[in-house]
């Protein structure tokens, strides 16, 4: 009896000696850099030795949320967060620029529009006082103009069919110029003070100034100012005529937008505007109608506002809107895809290609080091022109059609064409 | 001018300080529960205090446990045992934290002892309420970048103390809150000269 008594509590004796064993005080067995660790690490964690502090919490806690209660905040949060999702996309973009090309002197103005492709495949550049022209498919570069004094071109435009080229002077005198003979037809005045924008709308060039002015010039005639629109009170730095000719819009940098339709009949418009929008934060520069839809128009803000909206210019209403985090500097819509493309200032430096209607992020393509100023587009939809105040040129060959669908579409004509010899 | 200057100088004691921290903390934790949406918007009133409106929470719970928890807070930053409040907010189904909130008292200067023996701050009043206006801005700027509450959310006070202190009755000794893979942002600091208050939001990054 009593030797089993103490055999248990031997037993008890060695389990308690195992139990310290396997735990032993904290204090002893640390080597002093692993105290160190150990204290800093609490320091870090709870803002000071937690051996010198007590955690005390009430014991009749708060209540927790009713039952069902939904974060109204949601609302909130899953918008912001729509736009920022860049989504995988099945065809191939090139990262990269296929051509750059210097551009000298190009004036670092976000005002002005400097570049324009015509549907013959000439580029025409404005690089401070001199106008150059580059044919894109022979590579072969004419200088057109140089302007004397400290005069210099601050838009330019080409003639919807033709090699009639319009170009704006800071001296408020709009030149027209024949480029297949390089001859300057005319000078047309009127305006006050820069012509910073140009648009066309078959014989009707339409001229916007830094007074805020726009004149309708009717380029046949000799008084060939047939309207004057005075509703922007600062710089009219975007103006674009609908592919149909219908609407003209104006952004100006006294932040507003307009939209003027044309008078019935003829190729210019209306002396009152048809919508008045205010929408945008900063001036607003960057227009580009949709080709496919030809009532709606996108437009961009400056550094103040970054926003892209959408308009239908029937009803005057902005559809849509993304906010971009940066200054949208040029607009371009793909013929190609149902996408378009915007160029960025600061941060990145970018163009972005967005898909319409869902307007979400196709790629971004970077490596301009200054603002991106000017986009224009090749006759064959295929390539971007961004002209990039880093004095280059780049070709972004970003709605090259999908190989795998024209693939289709030439064996489709070939049949077409197999067909008719079969037939004969 | 130098006249009112004169009598507003060394108006705070350390009394008067404690209660100006209570109450910031008072305002600035009904601020976090309205703004991050952790109680239906409808239960809070608009308040205005320190020349900003806040919005308090009208639920008697909350009113009254807030109430408890921030007199006990008052006495021991009297007392200068109190080293931290943090507010964690946490998933009331999982009970993991998912956000923190941590109050930070430093313990400024000696003051000057007046003749009565009480230490006495030399900060203008007006100064004082303006620090603690631009944090409670700051609190209300913060859902800004703050990831969203998107589940049934509690929250409780951890109250950081010298050893030395005393449990009342009703409390408990915890275990710290942590927030796996946490992000931290400081906030704001201000000063009443006698109680430093730094504020810190730390959150689950995503």
């Amino acid at each position: 009896m009593c030797v089993c008594v103490c055999v248990c509590v031997c037993v008890i004796n060695v389990i308690a000696y195992q139990v310290n064993q396997e735990q032993p005080p904290d204090d002893e067995l640390k080597s002093p850099t692993q105290k160190e660790i150990e204290r800093i690490m609490s320091e870090n964690l709870h803002g000071g030795d937690i051996k010198n502090m007590r955690i005390l919490s009430y014991r009749n806690k708060a209540p927790g949320a009713p039952d069902g209660f939904l974060n109204p905040l949601k609302v909130v949060y899953s918008h912001s967060k729509a736009p920022a999702s860049v989504k995988r996309i099945s065809r191939y973009i090139p990262q990269t620029p296929d051509r750059i090309l210097d551009a000298p002197d190009i004036m670092d103005d976000y005002y002005l529009n400097l570049i324009d492709w015509s549907p013959n495949n000439i580029l025409a550049v404005a690089l401070g006082a001199n106008m150059y022209l580059w044919n894109a498919g022979t590579g072969k570069i004419q200088q057109l103009l140089t302007l004397e004094g400290s005069d210099y071109v601050c838009s330019v435009s080409w003639i919807q069919e033709g090699s009639s080229l319009a170009v704006g002077t800071s001296m408020g005198v709009v030149q027209l110029w024949d480029c297949s003979s390089l001859r300057q037809i005319r000078a047309m005045g009127g305006h006050s003070a820069r012509v910073s924008s140009l648009s066309w709308n078959s014989y009707i060039l339409s001229s916007g100034s830094r007074s805020g002015q726009i004149i309708h010039h009717d380029v046949r005639q000799r008084d060939h100012c047939v309207a004057e629109l005075s509703c922007h009170t600062q710089e009219v730095c975007g103006l674009k005529w609908s592919p149909d000719g219908r609407y003209l819009a104006s952004g100006g940098n006294d932040n507003m937008l307009y939209i003027w339709s044309a008078v019935a009949g003829q190729a210019y418009s209306e002396p009152q505007p048809l919508h008045a929008l205010s929408s945008h934060q900063a001036a607003v520069k960057a227009l580009a109608w949709c080709p496919w839809q030809p009532n709606i128009l996108a437009s961009g803000g400056g550094t103040a506002d970054r926003c892209i909206r959408f308009w239908n210019c029937n009803t005057g209403s902005c559809f849509n809107v993304i906010d971009t985090k940066s200054q949208v500097c040029a607009l371009q819509w793909s013929t190609t895809y149902k996408e378009f493309i915007s160029g960025h200032g600061y941060a990145n430096n970018q163009l972005v290609i967005w898909k319409y209607p869902s307007m979400t992020k196709v790629t971004e393509l970077t490596g301009h080091t200054a603002r991106v100023l000017h986009l224009a587009m090749s006759p064959d939809g295929t390539t971007v022109l961004s002209a990039g105040a880093d004095e280059t040129l780049r070709l972004w060959k970003c709605f090259a059609p999908d190989p795998v669908k024209k693939k289709k579409e030439t064996t489709d004509s070939k049949a077409t064409i197999s067909l008719f010899h079969g037939i004969r | 001018m130098a006249s009112t200057e004169q009598e507003t100088k060394g108006s705070v004691t350390l009394k008067g300080s404690s209660d100006l921290v209570k109450e910031y903390l008072d305002y600035g934790i009904n601020s976090i529960l309205y703004q991050r949406g952790i109680y239906p918007a409808e239960t809070f009133v608009p308040a205005e205090h320190f020349g900003i409106t806040m919005y308090m929470s009208t639920d008697e719970k909350i009113k009254s446990f807030l109430k408890s928890v921030l007199e006990q807070i008052r006495d021991w930053l009297c007392q200068k045992k109190m080293q931290k409040v943090s507010l964690i907010i946490s998933n009331s189904a999982t009970k993991e934290v998912l956000e923190r909130w941590d109050f930070k008292v430093q313990y400024e200067g000696d003051g000057n002892a007046t003749e009565s023996g009480k230490t006495v701050g030399n900060k203008d009043f007006t100064l004082i309420q303006k620090e603690i206006r631009s944090v409670l801005r700051q609190i209300s700027g913060t859902v800004s970048f703050l990831p969203l509450l998107d589940c049934l959310c509690t929250f409780d006070l951890q109250v950081y103390t010298v050893t030395d202190c005393e449990v009342p009755q009703e409390w408990d000794e915890t275990q710290p809150c942590f927030i796996a893979n946490a992000q931290e942002m400081p906030l704001r600091t201000f000063s009443t000269s006698l109680h430093r208050v730094e504020t810190h939001v730390s959150y689950k990054a995503e």
